[in-house]
C-alpha cells in the first residue's frame, strides 16, 4: 500500500507547494522532482503487482490490477518526461509572451494537480469518484488552456469547459443509473459503487438500466476521448493552451477517459451478455476515425493538425475495445501505450518547432532540419511511427487490431485500411514541407532538451521489435481482465 | 393510482417535484439577468427541501446533509457569487434578446415528455415513493441544456450548467435516495470549483474580446476561412 499511497500523496502536497513557489527556475526543477518522485513511487507499485497481483486497499477505496497498473506506469512516465520538457519551454514563453508570475505559479501548481486527477481517477475503486477526478481534470486544465489569455486561448477554455462539463453531466447520470441498478443487489449500499463489488455481481444487475446506463457514460465519457462528434473542444483546447499541457492532454487524460469507459463496460457485458456495448463503442470508434482522419488534411495550425491524429487514434483504440475478443483487445492497449508515448514526444517536438519559427502555422512553419537538426528528424521519425510505419510499436498494434478486425468483421478491415491512408498522406503532406523545405532568413535554433523525445521514441521502437517478457506478461494479463481469454 | 390516496408528505414531495420543474420552465423564460439568477436560487432552495422531505419520509438522516450542502451551494453562495459577479461586471440590467421564447417553450414541454419516456426503464423497477418524480428530475436536466442551447449570455449559460448539476442531483435523490456520501461531497467540491472558475472566466472573457457573449467566441473554425 506505501507505494500506492506516496504516489497519490506527492502530486497532492506538489499543488499546494507550487502554489507558493514564485522563483520560476525553482518551480520548474521542483515540478521535475516531484514528477520524478511519482514515477518511482508507480514503479515500485507495479513491481508490487506483476508479482503479487491485484491490490485492494483496506478501506475499499483504491484497486490496483494488471489493467490500471500499466497505465500507472505510464501517466506518471509521461508526466515526467513533459515535465522535463516543460521547464525551459516555459521559460522561453514567460520570456516572449510576458507570463506573469502569478500566472506561472498557477501553471505548476495545476500541472500537479491534474497529475494527481489522473492517477486518481486510475486507482480508485470507487465509480463515482473516478467521475469526480475525471471532472477534476477538466478543472485543473481549464485554467492552463487559457494561460496565455490571447482571444483565441479564451475562446477554445471556455470551449473545453462547456463541452466537457456538460458531457460530463452525462456520465454523473449514467453513474446514478449504474448505482440505481447496483443498490437493488448489493445489500450494503455505500458498497454499490464499489467497482470490484458492481463487477462481481454484474450479472445480477438489471439488464434494461444497465443498457441506458452506459449510453449515457459512452456519451459522457466519449467526450473526453474525443469520440466524434462530441469532438469539438479537442483541437482547440490543444491548439490554444501551452504545449506542454497538449501533450499530457493528448498523451493521458484522453486515455484515461478510454479507460474509464472499458471499466464501465466490463460491468456492463458481465450485465447484457451481448454485446451490445462493443457495437456501440465500434461505431462510434469508427466514425471518429474516419471524420478525425479526412480533417487532418483541412488543417492549418500544426498543433490542430496533431490534435485530430489523436481523434484519429483514440476511434481506433475505442473501436478495438468494442470488438472484444482477446487479440483486439491486447492490441487496444499496446496502441494506447505507444500512442500515448508517440504523441507526447510529438507534441513536444512542435513546441520547440513552432518556437522555432514563432508561429504554429502549418505554411510558414519551414526547414527544421537545416534550422535544427535535432527537432527536426524528432518531428519527422515521430511522425513516421504515429503513422503506422514499421518497425515502430503503433505498427504493431494497428496489425494487430486489423487483423483481429479480419477475423470478426471482416468487411469493417477495408474503412480501416482505407483511413490508414488518407491519415498517413496527410500527415505527409504537412510534415513534408515542413521538416525538408527551405529555411526562412534568420531563422534561429532554440534551447531544446529533446532526451525525452529521443528516449520516448526508442521505447516505441523497442515495442515494434520486440514487446519485453514483463511488459506482455502484464499486457496478457490485462486482456484476460478484461476480455476473458488469453491472446496468446 | 389516486393522488388522494398517498400519504400527504408523499403528496409533498410530488408538490415540490413540480415546482421545481416550474423553475426550470421560468429560467427558460426569463430575459433578464438578476430575475434568471434568483429563480435558479429558488429551484436550489425547493431542491433543498424536496431532499429534506424525502430524508424525513424515508428515514434516511444523510440526506438532510445532502439538503443542507444544496442549500447552502445552489441556493445562497453560487447565486449569491454569481450576483456579485453580474453587479461588477456591469451587466445586471442586461436584459437578452430571446430568439423564438414560444418555440424554447414549446420544444422544453417535448423535453418534459422525453424525460417521462427515458425514465419508463428505471420507473418499472423502483419500488421508491419518489419513483415518479424520475421522470422530472431528467426533465429538468434536458430543459438546462435547452437553457445552454438557446443564450447567448455567459453568465445564462452558466445558469443553464448549474441547472444540469442540479437535475443530476435531484435523480440520485429520487431514485436512489442519493449517492454515497464520498461521492456526493466530491460533486460538491467540484461544482463549487467550477463556479469559481466560471467567475474567473467572466473577467477573462471581458478582457479578451471586450463583451460577454458567447456569440463574439468565433475565432476558432475548421481549416480553411
Amino acid at each position: 500500500m506505501t507505494p500506492l499511497w506516496l504516489m497519490l500523496m506527492i502530486p497532492l502536497s506538489g499543488i499546494v507547494l507550487l502554489a507558493f513557489i514564485g522563483h520560476l527556475r525553482l518551480a520548474g526543477w521542483i515540478n521535475v522532482a516531484l514528477s520524478a518522485c511519482t514515477l518511482a513511487a508507480s514503479l515500485w507499485l507495479a513491481v508490487l503487482v506483476l508479482a503479487g497481483g491485484p491490490l485492494l486497499s483496506p478501506s475499499r477505496m483504491l484497486y490496483i490490477d494488471a489493467f490500471n497498473v500499466y497505465l500507472v506506469a505510464l501517466t506518471a512516465f509521461v508526466g515526467l518526461t513533459t515535465a522535463i520538457f516543460s521547464r525551459p519551454y516555459m521559460q522561453h514563453e514567460v520570456e516572449t509572451r510576458h507570463i506573469s508570475k502569478r500566472r506561472m505559479r498557477l501553471y505548476h501548481s495545476m500541472y500537479q494537480g491534474f497529475m494527481f486527477t489522473m492517477l486518481a481517477a486510475l486507482t480508485t475503486n470507487n465509480v463515482g469518484i473516478l467521475w469526480v477526478a475525471m471532472e477534476g481534470a477538466t478543472l485543473a486544465t481549464v485554467l492552463l488552456v487559457s494561460l496565455y489569455r490571447t482571444p483565441e486561448a479564451v475562446e477554445a477554455a471556455w470551449k473545453y469547459f462547456i463541452l466537457c462539463g456538460v458531457g460530463i453531466a452525462q456520465a454523473l447520470f449514467g453513474t446514478v443509473l449504474l448505482f440505481f441498478a447496483a443498490e437493488r443487489v448489493v445489500p450494503v449500499r455505500d458498497d454499490a459503487l464499489l467497482w470490484n463489488v458492481l463487477y462481481s455481481s454484474a450479472a445480477q444487475l438489471e439488464p434494461a438500466v444497465l443498457t441506458l446506463s452506459f449510453v449515457f457514460l459512452l456519451v459522457g465519457y466519449g467526450t473526453k476521448v474525443g469520440l466524434v462528434p462530441l469532438h469539438n473542444w479537442l483541437p482547440d483546447a490543444h491548439s490554444e493552451g501551452p504545449t506542454p499541457m497538449s501533450a499530457v492532454l493528448s498523451g493521458l487524460l484522453l486515455n484515461v477517459a478510454l479507460y474509464a469507459l472499458v471499466r464501465v463496460k466490463m460491468i456492463v457485458d458481465g450485465s447484457l451478455h451481448s454485446n451490445l456495448a462493443g457495437h456501440l463503442m465500434m461505431g462510434f470508434g469508427l466514425l471518429s476515425f474516419t471524420v478525425a482522419s479526412l480533417f487532418l488534411h483541412r488543417q492549418r495550425d500544426i498543433k490542430r493538425m496533431f490534435s485530430y491524429s489523436s481523434i484519429e487514434h483514440m476511434g481506433l483504440m475505442t473501436f478495438a475495445f468494442g470488438i472484444g475478443g482477446p487479440l483486439a483487445t491486447f492490441g487496444a492497449l499496446l496502441h494506447m501505450t505507444v500512442h500515448s508515448l508517440t504523441k507526447s514526444a510529438i507534441f513536444i517536438t512542435v513546441g520547440h518547432a513552432a518556437q522555432i519559427a514563432g508561429t504554429q502555422s502549418i505554411e510558414k512553419i519551414r526547414g527544421l532540419i537545416h534550422t535544427q537538426p535535432a527537432v527536426g528528424w524528432g518531428l519527422l521519425i515521430g511522425t513516421v511511427a504515429i503513422a503506422g510505419f514499421p518497425p515502430f510499436g503503433v505498427f504493431t498494434s494497428e496489425f494487430l487490431v486489423l487483423t483481429a478486425t479480419m477475423k470478426s468483421w471482416p468487411w469493417l478491415t477495408v474503412p480501416l485500411l482505407v483511413g490508414l491512408a488518407i491519415a498517413f498522406a496527410g500527415l505527409f503532406r504537412h510534415i513534408h514541407p515542413m521538416v525538408y523545405g527551405d529555411a526562412p532568413e534568420g531563422q534561429m535554433p532554440v534551447r531544446a532538451n529533446m532526451i525525452p523525445v529521443m528516449v520516448q521514441l526508442a521505447f516505441v521502437l523497442w515495442l515494434g521489435i520486440a514487446i519485453p517478457v514483463f511488459l506482455s506478461k502484464w499486457f496478457e494479463q490485462a486482456t484476460v481482465l478484461i476480455s476473458g481469454s488469453s491472446p496468446l | 393510482m389516486d393522488l388522494t390516496q398517498l400519504r400527504l408528505y408523499d403528496q409533498a414531495i410530488l408538490m415540490s417535484a413540480a415546482i421545481v420543474l416550474l423553475t426550470s420552465f421560468v429560467m427558460l423564460a426569463q430575459a433578464r439577468i438578476v430575475p434568471l439568477i434568483h429563480t435558479f436560487a429558488w429551484q436550489g432552495a425547493l431542491l433543498a427541501i424536496t431532499t429534506a422531505l424525502v430524508a424525513y419520509v424515508t428515514d434516511h438522516p444523510h440526506l438532510y446533509i445532502s439538503a443542507g450542502m444544496t442549500f447552502l451551494l445552489k441556493a445562497f453562495l453560487i447565486p449569491w457569487m454569481l450576483h456579485r459577479l453580474a453587479v461588477r461586471l456591469g451587466i445586471h440590467r442586461d436584459i437578452e434578446v430571446l430568439t423564438y421564447p414560444s418555440m424554447t417553450l414549446l420544444a422544453g414541454a417535448g423535453l418534459v415528455v422525453f424525460g417521462y419516456y427515458v425514465a419508463i426503464p428505471i420507473v418499472q423497477l423502483s419500488t421508491l415513493v419518489t419513483r415518479n418524480t424520475i421522470a422530472v428530475s431528467i426533465a429538468v436536466v434536458l430543459l438546462g441544456m435547452l437553457l445552454m442551447i438557446s443564450r447567448k449570455k455567459a453568465i445564462s449559460q452558466v445558469i443553464g450548467f448549474m441547472s444540469i448539476e442540479n437535475g443530476l442531483f435531484f435523480s440520485a435523490v429520487v431514485s436512489t435516495y442519493g449517492m454515497p456520501m464520498v461521492v456526493e461531497l466530491g460533486i460538491a467540491f467540484d461544482v463549487l470549483v467550477a463556479a469559481i472558475l466560471f467567475g474567473v472566466f467572466f473577467f477573462q472573457m471581458r478582457a479578451s474580446i471586450d463583451s460577454l457573449d458567447v456569440d463574439r467566441l468565433n475565432r476558432l473554425r475548421e481549416g480553411d476561412e
